[in-house]
């Protein structure tokens, strides 16, 4: 490159730092924002093997935990948890949402605990479908969208399956059906 | 000043506990009464213009398509039958889904930066910039010589700038 | 076939790319031009390269190719033979190929042109133009191929067809005029960086790259208003900017470049501030890369940005790149580029060059900040945020408001000096006629002071700016020439100064529909039965029915018919319509209007209709939304009056180029 360019005087050396730091400061936070940005938005769901991220489920009335109006994740170590993503306004949840029950009234005596999440969901809806199926599983609602902010899920229905270590063992995205029910459900609970 | 808000907090209380005594015995009535077919679409639009829900981003309520969006509008015509206040509702979508799905998100915590920010931009960069220009302004009082060999346009102080300016483009033709 | 020529002459376009960004670099390390030369062709042939594989991927949409998954996604058999062009650009891998197609032509026409002229610049303008093509080509060469073969064993008998947002005529225009724009300000950029790294600091490269950046800067302000209109006429909510993630992306740069097109002059004029406009350029270039790696990589999601996919950590790459090497280069010129002229006056052109800067930058950093808010939220507080219109308007109306006043005022002010009295009197009457009318305007009953506040800086900077036409012509006269003759001979001798003038009188009509809009819109939504009328304003309007028939294609249009009548009398049948493409299912709300001067009575169905006599209708009543659009015409009428080629000119910058002492030896 051609270095015919001689320095700067020194009288105007330490103006010169200060624009010059106030440019760098600037274009690395920039970058900086960016890349944070740009690994946020390509974090994927969390997927087998990996512990599930904690949360807190506040209930709705008539759907808490043994008796209990808020639980976290946490609180439900050493228990397998089925947890369920869904909204009132979701066709596909509805493909699944008997089975969903089936299989909580089949495995609740072993310990499992199955919860739903509402998505994007307002209560009265809500609350709706879950006597419309006939749902005795805890649910909540996605307080503030956090929780599947979290879970990065991309749309209902998402199921994650965790075992009793809190390590997820399976990602079902659509609807469950009932022959991998079974093989997955034996997988947490032996884990 | 603490102190002065606590105490207008807890008689604030004390008139709400006061206020729910009597809704409690009044609701029933009321809740036959509020029918939300007696709110009007506009009356629903002037709420959900500002509310933006998470199924379709960046789509105000108002024109969303989807079906959660279809439920949310439901909802605020409920909320509004019952005689919830805008703010009322905007609060509720905030606790329940978020800030996020508001169009003004509420001024507290972060969010302060978007109120804040215009200021500073105005105020530390027209800073800046007039330190800036009165350097540029002292340059030029120390040497005042430097420019005046300049261009051709510099016309008789007395005539008009802009007459004399076009004058001499017409001589150069 | 088609496909593997296609892909094939993409990547051949990546290796002669490769090939330039080498040899240009090595020419000049050995002093040798001829090496300079075969790079400079090198970058001429890029472009017919990467026209053939646009070709062959347009013949593979056309001839229903729909074993090339990009097919697949963006076209369908029955989809009209002009939106099968069009779908060129309709999805993420195509439109980064005609991103590249355009990038190709302005480099290969700016190495075509400029050559003898610019000996010392020009293998640097090479290597940087060739690194920014590199890179797209990469890009589409190993990531986002557009000839990539359907996963799948069985070729799909017909393809989804084009996003239905994305059929419509503003749709179509509206991507090329804005890639046009983003890629037009390479090739300041390119000549700014070749000038900051070889050390010629002069103003070479303004005057190389001027026509340039004013040509990109006229293709951005076409893709903004045509946006604008398509919003307007497509997604249905009754507006025309909605401060979405990806329109800010576009005008984030525009701003930049509109501070770059003020400064400069005063570079030209004055030989002051090189540091700064160097910076703009830069910073206008990076914006323009910044923005669509946002919208690309899916950063801040949007309803029409791209799905995420590999694309963000690349570009990211090339983003950094991009930022750190202009950044290290201009701390380093710093000293070159130290102005060695001074202010004389706060009240000079200069300094008002500069007072619209800094507005103009303020604006930047809001909308800027604001856009980025999402990510900034996320990272501090955890949680995603969000920022909605109201919160932009308000932090940006009084910026808005002081940016107009100053459109008039400036050009009252003289280059090295001025004086408070020179300018008091010159703004007097303008304010006593702006006052006058805003008088008028609260007796008839106008009464909302934003409005009144806007309307008087609005018809104050007016009338300053009439003014400079009327005194301009008027000095011609004197010297014998008549009215018309004074009028078009002063637009034609100083083209760049009225064709400001005439972006500025766009800009003020303009402001005036925002502000209609923006104040006054009246709206009413309410369900209706056949023979129901709904008022608003001096309208009524009576509904008439739905009917629904199919369309082109796999479409279902729904159609109400209302009759609109204006102070009872009727003017106009309107049939707003809803249409569903059966495929993707997706509807859209496509409103219809009764345009006037003063008004748009503007009718929306808002819900799809379940019978033949029933429906939701939406009505909007926009107060002077015509005068955005009619502004926008006036905006590019003076763009083009600033960016005509300017024989004599070019013949002052030719002779001035070649009297100047080449400093590289040539091979021959």
């Amino acid at each position: 490159m051609a270095e015919h360019i001689q320095n700067p005087p020194a009288t105007s050396a330490k103006k010169l730092n200060v624009t010059a730091i106030a440019i760098w400061v600037v274009v690395l936070a920039v970058l900086g924002l960016s890349g944070y940005g740009l690994m946020k938005t390509n974090a994927s769901r969390p997927e087998a093997g990996e512990t599930a991220p904690g949360f807190t489920m506040n209930f709705f009335n008539g759907y808490e935990w043994e008796g209990q109006d808020a639980v976290a994740l946490a609180d439900l170590q050493g228990k397998p948890v089925v947890v369920n993503f869904w909204a009132s306004w979701c066709v596909e949840c509805r493909l699944e949402a008997d089975l969903l029950e089936q299989a909580w009234q089949q495995y609740k005596d072993q310990g499992v605990v199955f919860v739903g999440i509402a998505y994007s969901d307002v209560e009265p809806n809500a609350k709706e479908y879950l006597r419309e199926f006939s749902v005795t599983y805890p649910n909540a609602p996605d307080l503030g969208t956090s929780i599947s902010d979290d879970y990065e899920i991309t749309g209902v229905p998402e199921t994650f399956f965790i075992d009793r270590n809190g390590v997820i063992q399976h990602v079902q995205i659509g609807p469950v059906n009932a022959s991998m029910m079974n093989s997955i459900m034996a997988k947490i609970m032996t884990q | 000043m603490q102190v002065r808000r606590k105490q207008i907090v807890k008689r604030g209380m004390k008139w709400g506990l006061l206020l729910l005594l009597i809704m409690t015995v009044v609701l029933p009535v009321w809740a036959q009464e509020s029918d939300s077919s007696e709110v009007t679409d506009d009356e629903v639009n002037a709420v959900a213009k500002e509310v933006y829900c998470p199924v379709c981003e960046s789509t105000p309520l108002d024109v969303c398509e989807t079906q959660a969006c279809a439920d949310w509008r439901e909802l605020i015509r409920e909320k509004l039958a019952q005689g919830q206040t805008k703010e009322e509702i905007f609060t509720y979508f905030a606790d329940q889904y978020g800030d996020r799905v508001l169009a003004t998100p509420p001024a507290e915590g972060l969010n302060l930066i978007l109120w804040i920010w215009p200021v500073v931009a105005v105020v530390v960069g027209g800073f800046l910039f007039s330190r800036y220009m009165r350097n540029l302004r002292a340059t030029a009082a120390a040497a005042p010589a430097v420019d005046v060999a300049l261009p051709e346009d510099v016309p008789p102080p007395a005539k008009d700038d802009y007459v004399s300016r076009i004058e001499q483009e017409l001589k150069k033709k | 076939m088609i496909a593997d020529l296609g892909y094939f002459s993409i990547l051949m376009a990546f290796v002669t790319a490769v090939y330039a960004a080498i040899t240009s670099w090595y020419g000049h390390k050995k002093e040798n031009w001829r090496w300079v030369e075969s790079a400079r062709n090198a970058t001429l042939i890029v472009f017919p390269l990467v026209l053939l594989a646009s070709a062959l991927l347009i013949t593979s949409i056309v001839r229903n190719d729909f074993s090339i998954d990009y097919v697949w996604r963006v076209s369908s058999i029955e989809m009209p033979t002009y939106l099968k062009f069009t779908a060129l650009w309709g999805g993420q891998a195509g439109s980064l190929l005609f991103w590249n197609l355009l990038l190709s032509i302005f480099t290969a026409a700016a190495m075509a042109r400029k050559w003898d002229e610019q000996h010392d610049l020009m293998p640097y303008a090479i290597m940087v133009g060739s690194f920014t093509q590199i890179f797209f080509l990469a890009l589409t060469a190993f990531v986002e191929n557009p000839f990539t073969r359907i996963d799948s064993v069985i070729i799909p008998v017909d393809g989804n067809g084009l996003n239905p947002l994305l059929r419509h005529p503003g749709m179509i225009i509206h991507p090329p005029m804005l890639y046009l724009g983003f890629t037009g300000f390479t090739i300041p950029y390119t000549f700014a960086m070749a000038a900051l790294i070889s050390g010629k600091v002069d103003d070479t490269w303004i005057r190389t790259t001027r026509r340039w950046t004013l040509v990109a800067w006229l293709f951005l302000s076409l893709g903004l208003i045509l946006g604008g209109r398509w919003a307007y006429d497509v997604l249905g909510w009754g507006g025309y900017w909605g401060w979405d993630p990806v329109e800010n992306a576009s005008l984030i740069p525009w701003l930049a470049g509109t501070a770059f097109l003020h400064s400069v002059m005063i570079q030209e004029k004055r030989d002051m501030f090189k540091m700064w406009n160097m910076f703009l350029i830069i910073l206008t270039y990076s914006l323009v890369i910044y923005g669509t790696f946002i919208v690309r990589s899916g950063v801040i999601s949007s309803v029409h940005s791209f799905a995420q996919s590999a694309v963000g950590p690349l570009f990211f790459g090339f983003i950094a790149i991009m930022f750190i090497f202009s950044a290290y280069w201009l701390n380093r010129r710093r000293a070159d580029l130290a102005s060695k002229n001074s202010l004389q006056s706060f009240l000079s052109r200069e300094a008002a060059f500069l007072y619209n800067n800094f507005l103009i930058l303020a604006i930047l950093a809001v909308v800027f900040l604001f856009t980025n808010y999402p990510i900034i939220s996320e990272l501090f507080t955890g949680e995603r945020g969000f920022v909605g219109p109201p919160v932009y308007e308000q932090a940006l109306g009084p910026l808005f408001a002081v940016l107009v006043l100053l459109m008039g005022v400036a050009p009252l002010t003289m280059w090295f000096r001025g004086s408070v009295q020179r300018l008091g009197k010159a703004m007097l009457w303008p304010a006593v006629l702006a006052t006058v009318a805003i008088v008028v305007m609260i007796v008839l009953g106008i009464h909302l002071w934003a409005a009144l506040v806007g309307f008087w800086v609005v018809i104050f900077s007016m009338v300053l700016t009439i003014l400079e036409f009327v005194k301009g012509t008027h000095a011609r006269m004197k010297r014998g020439e008549n009215v018309f003759v004074a009028f078009s001979n002063l637009m034609a001798r100083n083209r760049r100064r009225y064709g400001g003038y005439w972006i500025h009188i766009g800009v003020l009509i303009m402001a005036v529909g925002v502000i209609g809009v923006e104040l006054f819109q009246e709206e009413t939504q309410q369900q209706l039965q056949v023979g129901d009328t709904i008022s608003l304003g001096r309208y009524e309007m009576q509904f008439l029915g739905v009917e629904q028939r199919p369309g082109a294609d796999d479409l279902i249009i729904t159609e109400a018919t209302v009759d609109v009548y204006e102070n009872g009398r009727f003017v106009k049948t309107l049939t707003p319509r809803r249409e569903i493409y059966t495929r993707t299912g997706q509807p859209m709300t496509i409103p219809n209007a009764r345009s006037t001067i003063l008004e748009d009575f503007y009718v929306l169905l808002a819900e799809q209709p379940t019978s033949p006599d029933s429906a939701i209708i939406r009505v909007f009543l926009n107060p002077l939304i015509n005068w955005v659009w009619a502004g926008g015409f006036v905006f590019i009428f003076g763009t083009l009056i600033a960016a005509w080629p300017d024989a004599v000119e070019d013949k002052i910058t030719a002779v001035q180029a070649r009297r100047r002492p080449a400093v590289v030896t040539t091979g021959d």
